[in-house]
């Protein structure tokens, strides 16, 4: 049954027309008293205000996180695992309504936030809930009567900037765990999906002190950058692209703050020739692998936008390959047997049709899709983009760079060194895919490509309690684990004697 | 053809007559060629002196007096390619100076000429003096 739309009628949610900040356990007015239309790209069309900030009011957020700051830290693991999982509680019980929040918001299938968003943003609490309580700090016998011990106390007040692909998904990766470790947050989501976590923040606010959790919303060089840049922030955490990277750390190199960024990459996806040796369901494990780029319409920084297939079986992997992407096309995101949605934004819907001419400029052969989807009634004017197979080779632009868009590059190689070689044959390290029956090659695959997560005969999955983040230009720090504590917590030692006698020195 | 007319960034009719809105509002700007994911591939439009040009970004000309750049690595993966600053309708995160007024930058390339590629001086890297 295809959901209708919302504020109209059967819908399960009723936007309301205008959305204000969430500081200090309230809901406040932009100090300037303006606001921006926010677009669902499902129609191309305005359906809520929300807040534009500005320094005024990131400050009024910083206030109250700081005086939140102390009780916070204070309040025992035990109580605030116990506010964790009871957030994660109140997301699941709403679970479908937030998932076509999210649909409406950001474009995406609703497919794909009622089986992959929601569950993971809920599970992430959990996770995070249970790394706080059961996190252990150390202690060092160095002489029979010194003892050094090391406990995990919290850096204060953080700033976290919320990438507009999953909106609630990205901000749960973030939030959780600064929460855990006992921070006062101030988040700024993307300007693009500014409203789906205010929508789950509407559901579980009560449960946390106020000036604990604070949402300012806003355009980047408006609210952004003072939040970024402020002294107030021991923290600042972002994902996005280099530039803004860039600039963020730059920011934090003038406060001496330290900073985890995630800044996308352009992920090898990589098939071995035995993987067609049988016809079985691994084989078609192996193809549903391939056409994980349309996952999410590409928007995702760990897209498997560069396919490698050995050469040998390249042209009848490539029919298959081919014939299961045809599988994939885009369609009404509330449907939920739909497995497309529309871009982000217009101007995403631009970059990647202008990447179809460049591809094609430099030569690139395009074997399927390569232009806009053309959807009809209500959804004519929303920004849909059909499955795309450019075949060509490493060098070229669309090889290179995220394109950030439901767009593959595929380029055969002759054997192992030329699959890692050409693997490694980029700016970025995020992700990467391992396809083989052979699992000595695939471990050592594994470990010769540069990136910081091979799924190896898996792609796109994202459970909690396996480390995400970036080698080389793809950015620093390891998201959805347990060490992501250590980038949200200080060290205290305490170096105590137990000796009665003088130390001797004076 | 000249050495001198073979430029490696342009700007469109469009484009120019936001720059120079942007340049009223905010003074002198610079553009520095975004990578990676979300926005990446965009064209950011900073104040001069707001993003620090690093010594190994590379300078690829100027576009309606500002001047435009792309990190080192980046750029050898781009240098074949002839880029055109141009705008388009939309809504980019990052902190780019535009974002607010509802339109976005964007880079347009086209693949130069073998004929241009001979033409091209080698471009300056970091900051001018």
């Amino acid at each position: 049954m295809t959901y209708a739309f919302p504020n109209s009628d059967g819908a399960l949610i009723n936007f309301k027309s205008r959305y204000e900040n969430f500081i200090g356990g309230e809901w406040v007015k932009p100090v300037k008293g303006n606001y921006f239309e926010n677009i669902t790209p499902v129609l191309g069309k305005p359906f809520c205000e929300v807040a534009r900030s500005t320094s005024e009011d990131i400050e009024l957020a910083l206030d109250a996180a700081h005086k939140a700051k102390k009780g916070w830290a204070m309040t025992s693991v035990g109580d605030r695992a116990a506010i964790l999982n009871k957030i994660a509680d109140r997301l699941e019980e709403n679970l479908e309504m937030l998932a076509v929040a999210e649909t409406w918001d950001n474009g995406k299938a609703v497919r794909e936030t009622l089986a992959a968003d929601l569950p993971l943003t809920v599970d992430h609490f959990r996770y995070f809930a249970s790394c706080i309580r059961s996190q252990e700090g150390t202690l060092a016998e160095l002489d029979a009567n010194t003892v050094a011990y090391h406990i995990h106390e919290p850096l204060g007040v953080v700033g976290q900037i919320i990438p507009w692909n999953f909106p609630l998904l990205m901000a749960a990766w973030k939030v959780a765990p600064a929460l855990a470790a006992g921070n006062c947050v101030i988040i700024k989501p993307a300007e693009q999906t500014p409203t789906s976590i205010l929508v789950a923040l509407e559901l579980f606010a009560d449960l946390l002190p106020a000036g604990v959790l604070n949402v300012v919303n806003g355009f980047g060089i408006e609210a952004g950058k003072p939040l970024a840049s402020s002294d107030r922030i021991a923290k600042i955490a972002f994902t996005g692209e280099t530039s803004t990277g860039r600039l963020i750390m730059q920011y934090a190199s003038e406060n001496i703050i330290p900073v985890t960024l995630e800044l996308g990459g352009k992920s090898p996806n990589v098939f071995f020739d035995d993987v067609l040796a049988q016809d079985d369901s691994f084989r078609s494990k192996v193809l549903e692998g391939f056409a994980m780029f349309a996952l999410n319409q590409g928007e995702v920084c760990t897209c498997p936008s560069r396919a490698l297939v050995q050469k040998n079986i390249y042209d009848e992997f490539m029919d298959l390959a081919t014939e299961r992407v045809k599988q994939t096309f885009p369609g009404n995101p509330l449907d939920p047997t739909t497995r497309m949605g529309a871009q982000a934004s217009n101007d995403q819907l631009e970059k990647i049709l202008s990447y179809f001419e460049i591809g094609k400029s430099e030569g690139a052969k395009v074997r399927l899709g390569g232009k806009r989807a053309q959807m009809e009634g209500a959804l004519a004017e929303g920004y849909y983009v059909e499955p795309t197979i450019f075949e060509g080779n490493n060098a070229m632009r669309v090889f290179q760079e995220e394109i950030f868009g439901p767009v593959v590059s595929v380029c055969s190689f002759d054997d192992y060194e030329d699959a890692i070689k050409i693997s490694n044959d980029t700016l970025y390290g995020l992700g990467a895919g391992v396809w083989t029956r052979d699992m000595h090659r695939a471990y050592k695959a594994g470990r010769e490509i540069e990136a910081g997560r091979v799924w190896t005969n898996c792609y796109h999955l994202y459970p909690a309690h396996a480390a995400f983040g970036g080698y080389k230009q793809s950015g620093i720090g390891r998201e959805t684990h347990k060490m992501m504590l250590d980038h949200y917590q200080q060290t205290k030692n305490l170096l105590v004697s137990y000796d009665q006698e003088p130390m001797g020195f004076f | 053809m000249d050495k001198a007319n073979v430029q490696r960034v342009d700007i469109t009719e469009a484009a120019r007559e936001l720059v120079r809105e942007l340049t009223e509002e905010h003074g002198p700007l610079v553009f520095h060629q975004s990578g990676g994911c979300c926005d990446g591939s965009a064209p950011m439009c900073y104040q001069v002196g707001d993003f620090r040009i690093g010594q190994r970004d590379v300078f690829l000309g100027e576009v309606e007096g500002c001047e435009f750049y792309i990190g080192g690595r980046q750029f050898e993966a781009w240098k074949h390619t002839h880029l055109t600053l141009d705008v388009v309708k939309g809504r980019g995160a990052g902190f780019s100076l535009e974002a607010p007024r509802g339109v976005r930058f964007l880079t347009r390339s086209r693949v130069f000429t073998a004929e241009e590629i001979e033409q091209l001086e080698e471009p300056r890297r970091g900051p001018a003096e």
